[in-house]
């Protein structure tokens, strides 16, 4: 009787740093592959995030880092995300990040991190992937 | 009140927490109503027990008009007030992928992390009222959580969307200059909806001649054309137009409501404590007119014959006989022994039987 589940994602732009293109080129690219895009714009404090993580209800928050804050803002939003009773969200992204910072994040619970230049149908079929290992299990 | 069903262990967790105010449970319980999952019209039923309480307001109008932004206005000066504010905001679904971007948060950034405001973001789902096809229920959710009001954005309206009237106590159109002039409104259906009309981006060019426009088709509209002219045939005009207006005997003593033309900017907040003041006198229009009732009652009726007609197509095409009769009647078509017609009615007497 239900249909098939859809896939929800924030798709998150934290940080002062001005300009957005990459988190829209990121939201389209979920939109097309069927997924349902909250998209909250630019600026956003991990409160803001995680605050609309859970009243979205969201499967995903992908967030898109470039301003080389990483290692404060994925452990934050993880922490906040716990915190909201939320742990089952999967976080992920993508920015310049180092592998020894990847390794680091993922130790503490955060997905994979996709670094510039991978395509997003990289990240489509993980955030995918993970989604559907989670409603078999 | 009766269960309709047995909750399940996962409904019942649900509901107890959903009724210690815990903001997860409200966001799971949309997920499960939206989703229609197991056991979401049980949960409904629980929840609504208590009935209608919230005020409700729509916001609807043309793409791009500032619906979002003047929510997010809207919801700070309750919030002053001191009102838990619910938002919900539709969205489209792309009809190619079947995702959806929903964006109208952008323009809530202000009130995201208040606690007293909660927003949730609906794609339509291939609904074309201009709202989802689960927008009412989860307002529903949002009343029997406890929030005073609840505000509901429509998507970006063309011209048959207005579906809105079905889920709100009070329509607000939103028109901005850029929109066109009175006379796309009116064919637009907007004219016989609207209990308000804002005309936002007042900072623009061109909105003092739009609201100048469309108080003119109001007062058009209003019968102030017909009440000048003479009964004929025995049958007074304005009179009966009237009457095809109001049912309710004791309703006729109040005067019709005369809807308000605005002006905003969103921006700036600039006339939104008008279209708030505005909205409560609406509101006391509704109580003493009797139209609230009236509203609430056919909302009750809509509401019963859509669960009716979504829960025939459930059993219908869901039926292991009505599956077997579509795929032999199909290719009995393909063979030319039979019609459209004749293996519905095949379908139909099946069902009936
Ligand atoms: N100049 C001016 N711009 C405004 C005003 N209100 C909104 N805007 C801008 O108009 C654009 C659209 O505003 P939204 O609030 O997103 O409009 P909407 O009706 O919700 O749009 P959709 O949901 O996409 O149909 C944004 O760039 C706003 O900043 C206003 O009063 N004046
Ligand atoms: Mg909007």
């Amino acid at each position: 009787m239900s249909e098939e589940r859809k896939i929800r994602i924030l798709v998150a732009k934290p940080g002062l740093d001005g300009h957005d293109r990459g988190a829209k080129v990121i939201a389209s690219a979920f939109r097309d592959a069927g997924l349902e895009v909250i998209y909250t714009g630019l600026h956003q404090t991990p409160e803001m995030i995680v605050s609309a993580a859970v009243q979205e209800d969201v499967d995903v928050v992908a967030m898109s880092v470039l301003s080389g804050a990483h290692m404060t803002l994925f452990p934050r939003v993880k922490k906040l995300l716990d915190e909201a009773g939320a742990d089952h969200v999967l976080l992920t992204g993508g920015g310049i990040i180092p592998e020894d910072d990847v390794a680091a994040l993922e130790a503490q619970g955060v997905g994979r991190l996709f670094g510039p230049g991978t395509p997003t149908s990289a990240a489509i079929e993980y955030v995918k992937e993970w989604f559907s290992a989670q409603n078999t299990a | 009140m009766s269960r309709i069903e047995t909750l399940d262990a996962r409904t019942v967790e649900l509901l107890a927490r959903f009724r210690t105010g815990a903001v997860p449970a409200l966001a799971r319980a949309i997920s499960v109503v939206e989703g229609q999952r197991p056991g979401f019209q049980a949960l409904l039923h629980e929840v609504m027990a208590s009935g209608p309480q919230a005020r409700r307001i729509g916001f609807t109008g043309p793409p791009g008009a500032g619906k979002s932004s003047l929510v997010a206005a809207a919801a700070t000066t309750y919030r002053v007030r001191d009102e838990h504010v619910g938002v919900v905001a539709v969205d489209p679904t792309s009809p190619y992928s079947g995702g959806a971007l929903l964006g109208d948060r952008i323009r809530m950034n202000d009130v995201a992390t208040d606690p007293g405001i909660f927003i949730r973001s609906m794609a339509t789902r291939g609904s074309l009222g201009g709202l989802a096809t689960t927008t009412k229920e989860v307002v529903d959710l949002m009343d029997g959580f406890g929030f005073a009001r609840i505000l509901i954005e429509t998507v970006g309206v063309g011209q048959t969307e207005l579906e809105i009237t079905a889920a709100a106590d009070t329509v607000v159109v939103v028109l901005v200059p850029e929109s066109g002039d009175a006379i796309q409104a009116m064919k637009a259906g907007l004219m016989e909806i609207a209990d308000v009309f804002v005309v936002n981006k007042a900072d623009r060019p061109g909105s003092a001649r739009l609201v100048k426009e469309l108080r003119q088709a109001l007062h058009l509209r209003a019968g102030s054309a017909l009440k000048d002219i003479p009964a004929h045939h025995g049958v007074d005009l304005g009179r009966a137009l009237k009457r095809e207006r109001t049912t309710d005997s004791a309703a006729q003593e109040v005067e019709d409501w005369p809807v308000p033309v605005l002006t905003t900017n969103a921006l700036t907040n600039e006339g939104v404590d008008d279209l708030v003041d505005a909205v409560e006198r609406h509101r006391s229009w509704l109580v003493e007119s009797g139209q609230l009732e009236e509203r609430r009652r056919d909302r009750a009726e809509g509401r019963v014959r859509d669960v009716v007609n979504r829960e025939l197509q459930r059993i219908t095409w869901s039926s292991d006989e009505v599956r077997r009769l579509l795929g032999e009647g199909v290719l009995g078509i393909a063979g030319g022994e039979e019609t459209p017609y004749s293996v519905a009615r095949r379908i139909t007497d099946a069902l009936l039987r």
